[in-house]
């Protein structure tokens, strides 16, 4: 068996475009007798976040920081600043690794551990390519909203364990957060997993795919469907605690929220998992509402722009882009919004998003069943 | 995968739930038996899987770490004078505790000796587990299913009402 799988393995573009063909003949890819493929599987998206987030992530977000402020941001490290998030590595990794004398120690270390390892959970159900996912489980979707709750306990773990007043504070406010934005987030969800008749984050994606490309998404099937779309949208800011609900490290009140005391690898990783779960919610959001690795190029006539745009690796292309279109969109807002109060931030929550939700349920309910 | 792997990878999971659960009970700190049961609820959560029950499994780790879990984090760290509180109580119950423990364990050893096995249903799935689990929420468990959401909501009102603020006026 090995030996197949082995051959197999060596040629994985020819292997045609069978639905997880890349994924399951990594699966079975074993080396002497140990699994190493389901290692190569779990790696794959890990290298994904930290490449996405060294590029992207870090020098993307500050160069279009400075342009939206009419900055020219980092300059000086190579050309246009390019080298700058490796220069910032570079240092980070250096940094003495301080652990404050009055934290506590187990907490204070596996705290940003926990928090990473819940972000990147997630990842394991998203299908990355018509040909690749994770684990295709059949509560993918359920699984992908309620893995979150490892990362609220990482963040608790990391604020009690510095052992300071601002990191308590934020992790607290940023778990409550969570908590409460996981409410209309989840029923937001549950109407595209009403129209699509399954958790199946690859079957949800199939469902949508069509030789007419964007009119085939859910959210062009519906007009009910914009409602649910905006309003996860939102909730998926709160819940990785960007702007305008960045209270958590509102940096005017509390200096940096729960990661006050983190410096060097630990503080990396903090800002790993956000820009891990940054994507996530990104790609959930694409996935559920726009297709996830379906071209939205339609065919026009015997332009055949839909079939010629679709496959295996056109499919990572789309998703990929898809992903990184609503981070440029969180970050724009990051740049453009002031902050909600705490008050405000549960009001909006609790008197706004989550009625309208529970209305946008039962409307695409109604939709889905008496109209054809 | 081989069975083997399968085994030595549930031995690991049962290894990492049992001594988790051990270590909310012995441990002299109070949060730190509360994060400890962050690994007896996954650990639970991987023996569902393991048993192919995916939905529960998801669920298990939805209601216990984000719901449960959090809310005793949120009760432990907001109550200041629980990590003074002597831990050891004056009432000690030696007799009634042995004997209940012992109840318990030969009733457990009990069921396990005479009802273990597998039990197979008459009925095969078809299709997925979830369609499955919503069929029979929607049919034959409705009435329970209906309950226990009038029940929570109580609850939630309950709590609404306790928490609110008292008008100065009144």
């Amino acid at each position: 068996m090995s030996s197949t799988a082995l051959s197999q393995f060596s040629i994985p573009f020819l292997m045609g475009n069978n639905l997880n063909a890349w994924s399951e003949a990594l699966a079975g890819f074993n080396l002497f007798g140990l699994p190493l493929g389901l290692v190569i599987l779990a790696a794959i998206p890990l290298v994904f976040i930290a490449l996405y987030s060294l590029t992207y992530g870090v020098y993307g977000e500050r160069k279009i920081s400075a342009f939206m402020q009419d900055r020219l941001g980092p300059m000086e490290v190579g050309k246009w600043g390019i080298l700058q998030t490796l220069a910032d590595i570079l240092k980070l990794l250096q940094k003495e690794d301080i652990v404050p004398t009055s934290a506590d120690k187990f907490l204070f270390v596996i705290g940003p551990g926990v928090l990473f390892v819940g972000s990147f959970l997630a990842y394991a159900v998203l299908p990355f390519s018509p040909a690749f996912i994770g684990a295709s489980l059949n509560v993918g979707l359920f699984y992908a909203i309620g893995i979150v709750a490892l990362e609220v306990v990482g963040i608790l773990a990391a604020g009690w364990g510095s052992n300071n007043k601002w990191s308590l504070y934020g992790a607290v406010r940023s778990v409550a957060q969570i908590v409460s934005y996981e409410i209309p987030a989840a029923i937001a969800l549950l109407c595209g997993a009403m129209m699509a008749g399954t958790l199946d984050m690859q079957k949800i994606t199939m469902l949508q795919s069509g030789s007419l490309g964007f009119a085939h998404f859910f959210l062009f099937q519906t007009p009910i469907a914009w409602l649910p779309f905006l309003i996860y949208f939102i909730a998926s800011l709160a819940e990785v605690n960007r702007a305008p609900f960045d209270i958590p490290e509102a940096e005017s009140e509390l200096v940096a929220g729960y990661f006050t005391e983190y410096s060097g690898m630990k503080f990396a990783v903090i800002f790993l998992a956000e820009y891990g779960s940054m994507f996530m919610v990104s790609a959930i959001i694409s996935i559920v509402f726009l297709g996830g690795w379906n071209s939205p190029l339609p065919n026009i006539g015997p332009l055949a722009l839909n079939d010629m745009t679709n496959g295996p690796l056109w499919g990572a292309f789309w998703i990929i882009t898809k992903g990184f279109f609503f981070i440029f969109v969180q970050m724009w807002l990051r740049w453009t919004l002031p902050r909600l109060r705490v008050d405000q931030l549960m009001y909006l929550c609790w008197k706004v998003l989550t009625p309208f939700a529970f209305v946008s349920f039962v409307l695409t309910a109604i939709w889905e069943v008496y109209v054809p | 995968m081989s069975n083997q792997t399968y085994t030595v990878i549930f031995y690991l999971f049962a290894a990492i739930t049992v001594c988790s659960a051990a270590f909310v009970v012995f441990t002299r700190n109070v949060i730190y038996s509360a994060f400890s049961l962050l690994f007896t609820f996954f650990g639970v959560a991987a023996l569902y899987v393991f048993l192919s029950a995916d939905f529960i499994a998801v669920t298990q780790v939805v209601v216990y770490v984000g719901g449960i879990l959090v809310l005793l984090l949120f009760g432990v760290m907001f109550t200041n004078s629980i990590m003074q509180a002597p831990k050891k109580s004056e009432v000690l119950h030696i007799i009634p505790g042995t004997l209940l423990l012992a109840g318990i364990t030969g009733a457990l050893l009990y069921t396990f000796y005479t009802t273990h096995g597998w039990m197979p249903s008459e009925t095969t799935l078809q299709g997925s587990i979830v369609e499955r689990i919503g069929f029979e929420t929607m049919s034959r468990y409705v009435l329970p299913f209906e309950m226990v959401s009038i029940l929570l909501l109580a609850a939630l009102i309950g709590a609404a009402f306790l928490a609110r603020f008292d008008k100065p006026g009144k």
